[in-house]
């Protein structure tokens, strides 16, 4: 890249200079700025989503497939254009790395998980539609069994606010171009690369550039995105859920709260699974909202902790370009001292103790290799009513707690994964039943464990596209 | 408003007028109750002490608060004593409002406004819709003295941002935005079956009816805005997309208390906008937010103070809630201007502003 990047606003595909700027801190010194979408420029392309729907509509949707899967080889391995420059799959790593203190490992696991949405997306598709054909939309129907089935999309595009934290979750609007709804995307204030890189892919594998549109911009502009497209996907906190909860059109991703449930038969086996635990938690820096954030057991929560705190604790900051680095530095330092200072003064209220503090080197709170980072944290609590036993920060972070099996569901409050560690019929109809469970893993799995084909967090199609009864003569469209 | 005066005769002008302010409000024969009151704990006497701009920095800052705890009657110059007046209030502010009264200030302020701009920005003789706060407002009277004035009439549609600022603050989203479009929609109603050529609207309202329609093909020759920032970005998308390059544009800054600044001629491709007070009825000053006597220098951000010395009006040292660059005179203004202005210390703290 040249030493001073701008990345432009892409409107519907054409790139526009804004003079509202933002510079972002980079890779080896070089500058970078995005250019700043006003929210009124952004509701001016709204107005132009026709010529957006009709480049997706004349081209077929297998056809839209095949580009996927072919930008998915470019996305990983190729040089593309970034603004007035090109980004090769290094420089991409290097300069998400610089803006989102992720360690390169995690930058090339997030890039291999898009690279795999993409490249499996006839399979995402699949999964959303139950394996209907993609012709349906080309012509809208579709043949199920004898039975016409006539579905309608419901938006006439779909609006992201994306965040900065995880590059992997871009995987979740993928379909979209695919099912010839149009993208408009408002990139985290520091990973503007990957939808960007993304969509320069998917237009350079064929996509009329015409179906996306990238703009870097105010909270008023991502709400103009997210308000005006039809549907809306937000990420964010429990105050972002909050925020939008009175619009049925936006779905929001807000904190996990992911948690591994431990039957009662599995006291006994639970110890052959630590590394799992382990893992759970601290996998892509405990970053991602199906990270495990609590762990509830029946008995032996000591014993747990200790045998989980222990291991946690040895995951020690490494540079970012370390090829064993895990835990991610804060791109906001104050932001690290503020969730440590809140841990702290939880840790005041009776009946929790940080276990981790037994065997880490230090204290939770670092200053490293240039960056500042939060060591693992495990905090043993007595209550699952204590403050620390169902919370959620960006580090690798987790309670754990004890409390009968027959508890559990009653507790657990609404949970993006649930791993029940279990073979018992009964307890698994009952979390099979329960309506807090947004992500269900049953056995002795991780909770960041993804299948493609078994979307979470709501159903992209369903969201996007709505059934209608059709009877009569189809011939002139079948 | 725009003058032939040098720099050196400029703030010669502005002394003059201050020494004609001095003597004008603190003399028993023409000043008003509240000034001749407020005089005796000033500590100094403006008559002697107040003789050039300079002095002004004796007064400490105006607290606006006074605008609504005194009967609006207490600022009436002896002058004016007998004379119907009209009371003015400020713009979005719930609860007891501040209000000003006035005379002719607002006729002056128009009527230069009108002479800084040639008959074909304006086209003379056009009528005009005025969409935005009417009510008790100043303005109400100002576009339609400025429409009258240029020869045409004036259309009005109303919006009441007191009840915009209530539904936001309860969350009633949906209806502060089905307000918004019944505004709109009355505003198209008017363009499409009146002869309108020229517009007094907010930005954002400007932008809403331009998603409605072309402001191009409805007729519209010119759009007179203030009311919110204008960043350069803002104004070139207002310019180039909104008024699809071809309708003249006029931003201002101005309130209740002040009137209304002019923005300077730009370049071809220049968007950032400065703009000069009516000076000498009006002063503005960018000043040291941790020390209001003291000027910041050109080319920096600072708070906006405002000093406003009429016939009918005094207000010395006001902080308005807004912040700018300091700007150098000009020739079409040979005294200071503030550029990019902005909502106070929105550089550091997120401030909501512009609700209609």
């Amino acid at each position: 890249m040249s030493k001073e990047t701008h990345i432009p606003v892409l409107r519907l595909g054409e790139e526009y200079h804004s003079l509202d700027t933002v510079e972002l801190e980079s890779a080896a010194g070089s500058a970078v700025y995005t250019h700043t979408a006003n929210p009124g420029l952004i509701r001016r392309d709204i107005l132009n989503l026709e010529k957006s729907k009709a480049a997706l509509e004349a081209v077929p949707a297998e056809t839209l497939a095949d580009y996927c899967e072919a930008a998915a080889e470019l996305f990983l391995h190729e040089e593309l254009p970034v603004g007035n420059s090109t980004q090769s799959p290094q420089q991409y790593i290097e300069s998400l790395s610089a803006l989102t203190k992720l360690p390169h490992t995690l930058v090339k696991m997030n890039m291999g998980k898009v690279h795999a949405a993409m490249s499996q997306i006839r399979t995402v598709i699949g999964g959303l539609t139950r394996n209907l054909p993609l012709e349906l939309f080309d012509r809208g129907l579709s043949a199920v069994d004898d039975l016409e089935v006539n579905f309608y999309p419901v938006a006439d595009a779909l609006g992201v606010s994306l965040p900065s934290n995880a590059p992997a979750v871009n995987s979740l609007w993928l379909p979209a171009p695919v099912l010839k709804i149009p993208v408009l995307l408002k990139p985290g204030r520091e990973d503007p690369f990957t939808p960007l890189r993304i969509v320069q892919s998917l237009i350079a594998a064929g996509f009329p550039k015409e179906a996306f549109g990238f703009y870097p911009t105010t909270h008023e502009g991502g709400d103009t995105i997210l308000m005006g497209c039809g549907r809306g996907i937000a990420f964010g906190s429990d105050a972002t859920v909050r925020k939008y909860s009175g619009f049925p059109s936006i779905q929001v991703h807000g904190t996990g709260r992911s948690k591994v449930l431990i039957g009662d038969d599995y006291l006994g086996k639970w110890a052959d699974h630590t590394e799992t635990l382990v893992e759970s938690i601290s996998a892509n820096g405990g970053r991602s909202c199906i990270n495990t954030s609590a762990i509830l057991v029946p008995s032996g929560r000591d014993e747990l902790a200790d045998a989980v705190a222990r291991d946690l604790a040895a995951i020690e900051p490494l540079p970012r370009d370390h090829e064993e680095a895990l835990l991610c530095g804060f791109s906001n330092t104050e932001w690290a001292g503020s969730i440590n200072d809140l841990i702290d003064e939880h840790l005041k209220v009776e009946g929790a103790e940080d276990v981790t503090a037994r065997y880490r080197n230090g204290s939770r709170l670092v200053e490293m290799h240039g960056q500042t980072y939060l060591r693992p944290t495990l905090i043993s609590c007595a209550d699952p009513g204590h403050p620390l036993a169902n919370t959620e920060f960006m580090f690798p972070f987790a309670s754990v707690t004890e409390m009968p099996q027959s508890q559990m569901l009653e507790e657990i409050g609404e949970t993006l994964v649930v791993s029940a560690w279990t073979e018992d019929a009964g307890w698994i109809r009952d979390l099979m039943n329960s309506s807090d469970i947004e992500r269900l893993n049953i056995g002795p799995f991780p909770t960041n464990r993804v299948q493609w084909e078994q979307p979470h967090e709501g159903n992209l199609f369903e969201f996007l596209f709505r059934r209608r009864a059709i009877q009569g003569n189809l011939a002139a469209v079948s | 408003m725009s003058c032939d005066l040098t720099v050196e005769e400029a703030h010669a002008a502005l002394d003059e007028r201050v020494r004609e302010s001095m003597q004008w409000h603190f003399s028993p024969e023409t000043g008003c109750p509240y000034w001749l009151e407020r005089a005796s704990s000033l500590g100094f006497d403006p008559r002697t002490e107040v003789t050039c701009f300079a002095d002004i920095q004796k007064f400490p800052n105006f607290d606006d608060e006074v605008l609504r705890k005194e009967d609006p009657s207490r600022f009436i110059p002896k002058a004016f004593e007998g004379r119907p007046f009209n009371v003015f209030e400020t713009g979005g502010t719930t609860g007891m409002p501040k209000q000003r009264i006035g005379w002719d200030d607002y006729k002056t302020d128009y009527s230069e406004f009108s002479d800084h701009y040639p008959s074909d920005f304006f086209p003379q003789g056009g009528n005009w819709l005025m969409v935005g706060p009417t009510g008790p407002r100043r303005l109400r009277l100002s576009i339609e003295h400025l429409a009258n004035r240029r020869g045409g009439a004036c259309f009005f549609i109303d919006l009441d941002p007191r009840w915009v600022k209530r539904l936001i603050a309860d969350g009633e989203y949906s209806m502060a935005r089905k307000y918004q479009e019944h505004v709109i929609d009355q505003a198209v109603t008017i363009i499409r079956h009146r002869d309108i050529k020229c517009l007094f609207t907010t930005p954002k309202l400007l932008e809403s009816l331009a998603e409605r329609m072309s402001l191009v093909d409805g007729g519209i020759k010119g759009v007179f805005a203030g009311g919110t920032t204008m960043t350069p970005q803002y104004v070139r998308f207002i310019e180039e997309e909104v008024l699809e390059g071809k309708i003249n544009y006029a931003p201002t800054y101005g309130n209740t208390l002040m009137g209304l600044a002019i923005s300077r001629k730009r370049e071809p491709g220049e968007y950032s906008l400065t703009y000069y007070a009516p000076q000498p009825r009006a002063v503005l000053r960018i000043v040291d937010p941790e020390d209001s006597t003291r000027d910041v220098e050109y080319g920096d951000y600072g708070r906006v103070e405002l000093t406003t010395m009429t016939k009918e009006f005094f207000v010395p040292r006001f902080l308005e809630r807004d912040e700018a660059i300091r700007r150098e005179p000009c020739g079409e203004f040979p005294w200071d201007g503030v550029g990019d202005v902005r909502p106070f210390q929105s550089g550091t703290k997120q401030v909501i502003e512009g609700v209609y």
